[in-house]
Parts: structure tokens; sequence; C-alpha cells
């Protein structure tokens, strides 16, 4: 008996080992494809599109030759606007991952529970009331994100936060700014109202240089910050009691994770406005990519993908048309969710 | 609300001494057990005497709601930018003088009142059954995609058919709504174990980001179709004639004889599908029938007002606190305690900014976001 268990033993462990083996091999193929697409995107949005770029003449104006019509366009609008996508992807990729793996709910996500909302009902305040525009909007927006996600926290707060409670009071929160929104849209002139409408929908067509620093700063401090903090988040993922007795300080690390997720999503939203479903989304793909693995890198690079390949849609698809890309990422990402439900929903895997 | 369970604790409370309502002294007439700790018969009698209790008290409850109600549609016909007095009220209804100023301005205030009475009833229902099906406490027309739909389709009227009155919004409006929700619920319910709560709410919000997406690609490109379309976005229920209450009465009608008796069945559901099933409930056949009345309320409603947000969502939760979680009860109190809230949201609206109004919508998420917030903040929301 105890001859043919422990035989049956090591067969068991190799299975395991397998699997082990397998999921990282998965992720070491899976994270380097993904950083290959986003720079081939990248290269792609610069150098394709109304303004053709040659490869040699990219590098020569990365180099600082002036070379007539295309110095202009390609160094102050093509580059800003594709480094400003790749950032707001990150940014909404690890902030929207963060929300949804320490709330193990997919409906939590920045621009569902209310953070988003706060921003553009401030940043549409600045524009209808004070004819605000550029760096104001975005500093309202800041603001806005920021104060109504303390609001958020402040009130679901009692002897703890539950996730729960932080969802549904979020929703509270994102009505009565979409409220205001709906409500600031009919109190002005119609061109006022489409301007503003344009900043909710979520547009990188204002990119410039001194948005890609301040965004840029702001990464550098907020990612690492928030690489240290997702080993708790992996012990939040298992449910509150689980992390206290993995010894996850639980509430102290749900403070951190909510506070750096936050400023990821503030900063993104004032630097490009709330862009549909980049949040929502690049969790869910990167988990399911990675066989069912949370990642924040990948989940970064996912965000950039998703924004980069969205934003040169949107330019492109009408000629002399720009679309707000937000516009495209919400009208891929509906089907693409709806994808993903119903092909959980056949392996019965689903909720 | 505390008697009921006051009296299942205390059996020696003998004939409820302490009453805390008036309501409560006339329940002094149904038996709370003067036999006292007596017998076997004790263990039964309190709680036999507590359901009894709390279903008479109940019953008072809805009455005084009801009570309220028609205060607050007094109310809405006699506040306004000229307010009148509630004599004045009462003679324009049953003595109508052409002549009399007054008289005209509450006249001209019936059609709006009557919206909001129409509007709040559909919402409040669809929000409770809604919540009921789907098990989800998150339920709600403006999550499960209705709106949106709604909102898209009144969007493709005005850009591409050149719609531009409330009247030929209606179709359109119901039509979109349907739509949503059918394709929404359809997608919910493909896989092993059917429509659950979870995909439910998640297909809603997909498909409520995605259409708006595509709303938004034409508002931001056409200016014209933003004009008209910001002001029906509000929600509001003034400005609506009677050849826009008249033809979508007959649907809230049958809508409302469909939800208000889905009581049993919800209640059944809410012991989750296994037990509904052991019950023996056809549980796909109640759902869908349950679905298609909401599905004619929440069309209905959006298409006399416009999308007005968190009625369905907040007044079920607001009335549970009241009567209970039996959707028996619910399903009405819902249905009295929402048309009190868009009534008095408009009302207030009216009187809060003069001379300018705020539109219903907007009101209604305003005053019911806060008392959201504190339900969820003040207890455990009821689970379903």
């Amino acid at each position: 008996m105890t001859a043919t268990l422990c035989e049956h033993r090591p067969s068991g462990v190799d299975a395991i080992r397998s699997a082990r083996k397998r999921n990282s091999r998965r992720t070491r193929i899976v994270i380097p494809s993904l950083a290959v697409a986003v720079v081939g995107l990248f290269m792609v949005s610069v150098l394709l599109g109304s303004f053709t770029v040659t490869i040699p003449d990219f590098f020569r104006l990365l180099g600082g030759a002036e070379i007539p019509g295309a110095t202009f366009i390609v160094m102050e609008h093509k580059l800003p606007r594709a480094v400003i996508a790749v950032l707001i992807g990150v940014a909404f990729g690890v902030s929207g991952t963060i929300f949804q793996t320490m709330l193990r709910n997919p409906l939590a996500s920045p621009d569902i529970i209310g953070i988003s909302y706060g921003a553009s009902a401030s940043a549409v305040f600045a524009i209808v009331v004070f004819g605000a525009a550029g760096a104001t909007v975005s500093i309202a927006a800041l603001v806005g994100a920021l104060v109504v996600a303390a609001a958020i926290y402040a009130l679901s707060r009692r002897g703890g936060v539950a996730g729960y409670r932080l969802i549904l009071v979020g929703i509270g929160f994102a009505a009565i700014m979409t409220a205001v929104v709906n409500y600031l849209m009919t109190r002005t002139d119609v061109t006022t109202a489409q301007e503003a409408l344009v900043w909710v929908t979520g547009s990188l067509n204002s990119s410039n240089w001194s948005r890609v620093s301040i965004l840029g700063a702001s990464l550098v401090l907020l990612l690492p910050i928030a690489t240290a903090l997702s080993r708790n988040l992996r012990g939040l993922e298992m449910g509150d009691d689980a992390a206290a007795g993995l010894g996850v300080p639980v509430e102290r690390s749900r403070l951190g994770l909510i506070l750096v997720g936050v400023a990821l999503a503030a900063v993104a939203t004032a630097a490009a406005g709330p862009v549909a479903f980049i949040a929502f989304l690049s969790g869910p793909i990167a988990r399911r990519a990675l066989g069912g693995k949370a990642s924040l890198t990948a989940a970064a690079m996912v965000g950039a993908l998703i924004v980069l390949a969205a934003d040169f849609v949107a330019a492109n698809m009408i000629p002399n048309v720009s679309l707000p890309v937000g516009v495209i990422t919400g009208a891929m990402g509906a089907p693409f969710l709806l994808w993903l439900l119903v092909s959980t929903n056949r392996n019965g895997t689903a909720g | 609300m505390a008697i009921a369970p006051h009296t299942k604790r205390d059996p020696h409370a003998d004939t409820l001494t302490i009453p805390s309502s008036p309501a409560a002294q006339d329940e002094a007439v149904s038996p709370v057990s003067p036999a006292g700790p007596a017998g076997p018969a004790v263990t039964t009698a309190p709680k036999a005497a507590g359901r009894s209790t709390r279903r008479s008290h109940n019953g008072l409850k809805l009455a005084a709601a009801v009570v309220v109600l028609l205060i607050f549609c007094a109310a809405s016909l006699a506040f306004g930018a000229r307010a009148t007095s509630i004599d004045v009220v009462i003679e324009a209804l049953t003595n109508f003088d052409p002549s009399n100023g007054d008289h005209a301005v509450v006249r001209a205030r019936i059609p709006r009142t009557i919206t909001g009475l129409c509007v709040g009833i559909a919402l409040g229902l669809a929000g409770a059954a809604m919540q009921g099906v789907a098990r989800n406490p998150l339920a709600d027309p403006g999550i499960l995609g209705v709106n949106s739909g709604a909102a898209l389709a009144v969007v493709f009227a005005i850009y591409f058919l050149g719609v531009t009155n409330l009247t030929g919004y209606i179709w359109f409006a119901f039509l979109g709504a349907a739509v949503a929700a059918i394709i929404v619920y359809a997608i919910a319910s493909l896989g092993r174990e059917g429509a659950t709560p979870v995909k439910l709410a998640l297909a809603g919000a997909a498909l409520s980001a995605g259409l708006a997406s595509l709303m938004n690609a034409v508002l931001v490109s056409s200016k014209k179709t933003l004009d008209e379309f910001r002001f029906w976005q509000v929600g509001s229920i003034s400005g609506r004639d009677w050849d826009l209450i008249l033809p979508v009465i007959p649907f809230l009608a049958a809508g409302v004889v469909i939800t208000m008796f889905t009581g049993r069945i919800l209640n059944g559901l809410s012991l989750g599908d296994d037990v509904a099933r052991g019950l023996g409930q056809k549980v796909g056949l109640t759902r869908a029938i349950t679905a298609v009345g909401i599905v004619i309320l929440c069309g209905g409603a959006t298409a006399m007002a416009g999308p007005i947000a968190f009625v369905g969502l907040v007044i079920p939760h607001m009335v549970r606190t009241i009567c209970g979680p039996d959707y028996r009860w619910i399903l009405p109190f819902s249905a009295v305690a929402a048309p009190l809230l868009v009534i008095g949201a408009d009302v207030v609206g009216r009187v809060i900014l003069p001379p300018s109004e705020i539109p219903a919508g907007i009101m209604t998420a305003l005053v019911g976001a806060p008392v959201f917030i504190w339900l969820v903040r003040r207890r455990k929301l009821v689970s379903l």
C-alpha cells in the first residue's frame, strides 16, 4: 500500500512541476511578444497614417535633423501622441488591474466605480463654467478625480473598506457625476458642449511634449510603488481572511493599492480624458493571455496596445476627421468583452 | 418596522404594551397571545403573530405611502414658477374656469404630474423585478443596457431621419430599449448555467459602453444632433403632452399587470435557481415572463421621459428596509415609492433654482444617490 503511494507521489509532483513550467514558459513567451507588439504598433502609428515617414528619416529626425514638413508633424504631433498613447495605456491598464484584482470583481475598474466620472464632471465644469482649455482642464480633472476618490474611500470606510461597499458607493458617485455632466451640457452653447463631449469621450488630439513630461514623471514615480505593492495584491486576491492568514497587512496594503490605483487613473485621465474601457479590459485580456494569472506587466502592455491600435484607427478611419480615441476603444472593447464573456461561458467557467 | 422582530424576540411582551407608532396600536387587535408564557403554544404563537403583524403593518404603511403620494401629486400641481394654493388646485380640477389664469397653470401641470406618476411606477416596478430576477442588487435599467439602447436609437432617429420632437422619439426609444435588453439577456444566457447575475451585469455594462461609443461618434461629428439630443439625455418629465403620454400608457399598463404579480416567482428565485426549481417553478419560463414585463416598463418609461437614472436602483433598496424581503410587498411598495421620488424630485427641481428648472432626471440622481450611499453605509445591504 505504502509502496504504491510512494510510487505514485513522484508522478504527482512531476505533474505539478510540469504545469508550473508550462505556466512560466507561457509567461516567458507572452510578455516579450506583447512588448514586440507594442513597439511595432508604436512605430506604425508614428510612421504611417495621414503622413508617411520612412524609417531612416525617422531616426534622422530623432537625431535632430531638420526635414521640412516632416519635422513638425512627426516631432510635435505624431511622436508625443504615440508616447501619450503608450503612457495612458500603461497607467489605465495597471490601475484597472489593481482594482479588479484587489476587489475581486471585474466590474471594479476606475471607469465603473466613479473615479473617471469625478474627473469628467470637474473638467466639464471647468470647460463650461470658466471656459477653461488645455492645462487648466487637466488640472481640474486631476483634482476632481482625487477628490471623488477620497470621498468614495471615506464614505465606504466603516471598520475597514469592504470591496462591495466601495463599488456600490462608487456607483452612487458615478450617477451624481453623470447627472452633473449631462446638466452642464444643456446649460451652454452647443460648441462648448461638443468640446466638453470630446473631452469626456477621451481624446489624444491635444497631446504635446509638456503633457508627456508630466505624465511620464508621474509614472516614473508611481509604477515602482505599484510593482512593490503587487506582492500583497496576490494575497488580497485570495480574499481578506486568507490574505491576513498569509501575513499580508490587509488594511494597509489595500489603502496603498487604492492610492496608487487612483493616482494612476487620475494622471492618465488628466492627460487624455477618461478613455473608455482600457482599465476595464486590459486586466481580463492579460489574464487570459497568461492562462489565468494576474500580471501588472502584461496588463500594462495590453493597455498600451489597445490605446495605440484604437488611436491609429480613430485618426485614420475617416479621412480628414480625427475621432476621439475613446469612441474606438468603446466600440472595439464592447464586442471583445462580450466575446470574452461568451467564450468563457462555453467552457462553463464563468461566474 | 422594529415592532415585528420585537414581538418575536420577546414572548413575554403580551399585547404589545409599548407600541412605538400609531400603526402599532391598531395592531394590538391582532393576537399576540394574551395567553402569556404557558404551554407549547408559546413557541409558535409569537412567530405567527409576528408574521401577521408584519403583514397588516405593511398594509398600513402602504396606505400611508399612497396618501403621501397623493399629497406630492397635489404639490406638483400647485408649485412652480407660478405657485397656486391647494384650494385653487382643487377648484381647477373640479370646477375649471378657462378665463382664470391660475386654473390654466394648474391644468398645464397635469400632464407633467401624470408623466411623473407613470414613469415612477414603471421604473420602480422594473427595478424591483430586475433585482429579483437577476438576483443582483445592482440591477438597474441603466446598468443592464436599456437606457443606452434607447439613447442610441434616439440619436439614430435624430441624425439619420431628422426626427426632432419628443413624440417622434417614443418608438425609437422603445425599440432601442427592447433590443438592448434582449441582446444583454441573450448574451448572458449563453453557456451552461444560463443568465447568472454576474454575466447579466457584465453583458449590460459592456453593451452600454459600446453603444455609448457609437453614440459619441455621431455626437462629436454632428453639432445639430448633439443640440437636440443633449436635452433629451438629461431625462425630464416636463413638456410632455398628451399625445406623448397616451400612446405609451397601454404598454405601461400591460407591464404593470405582468410584473405586479411576479412576487411569488421572485421570492422563489431569490432562494436560488435550484431551490426555486425544487419548489416546482419553471425557472427559465418565469424568468422570461418577468423579463418581458421589465423590458416593457423600462422601454415605456424611457420613451416618455428619457433616461431617468437611479430610481430603479435605489427605490427597491429603500423599500426593503421598510417592508422586508418579501417581493409580494416590495413590488407594490416600489410602485408607490418610485413616483414619490420622481415627482418629489421634479417639484424640488422646479423651485430650487428659479427661474430655471432642473430636470427630474438630474434631481433623481442628486437626491437618490446620497440616499443610496447612506443606505450602503448604514447597513449590510439585504442580500438577494
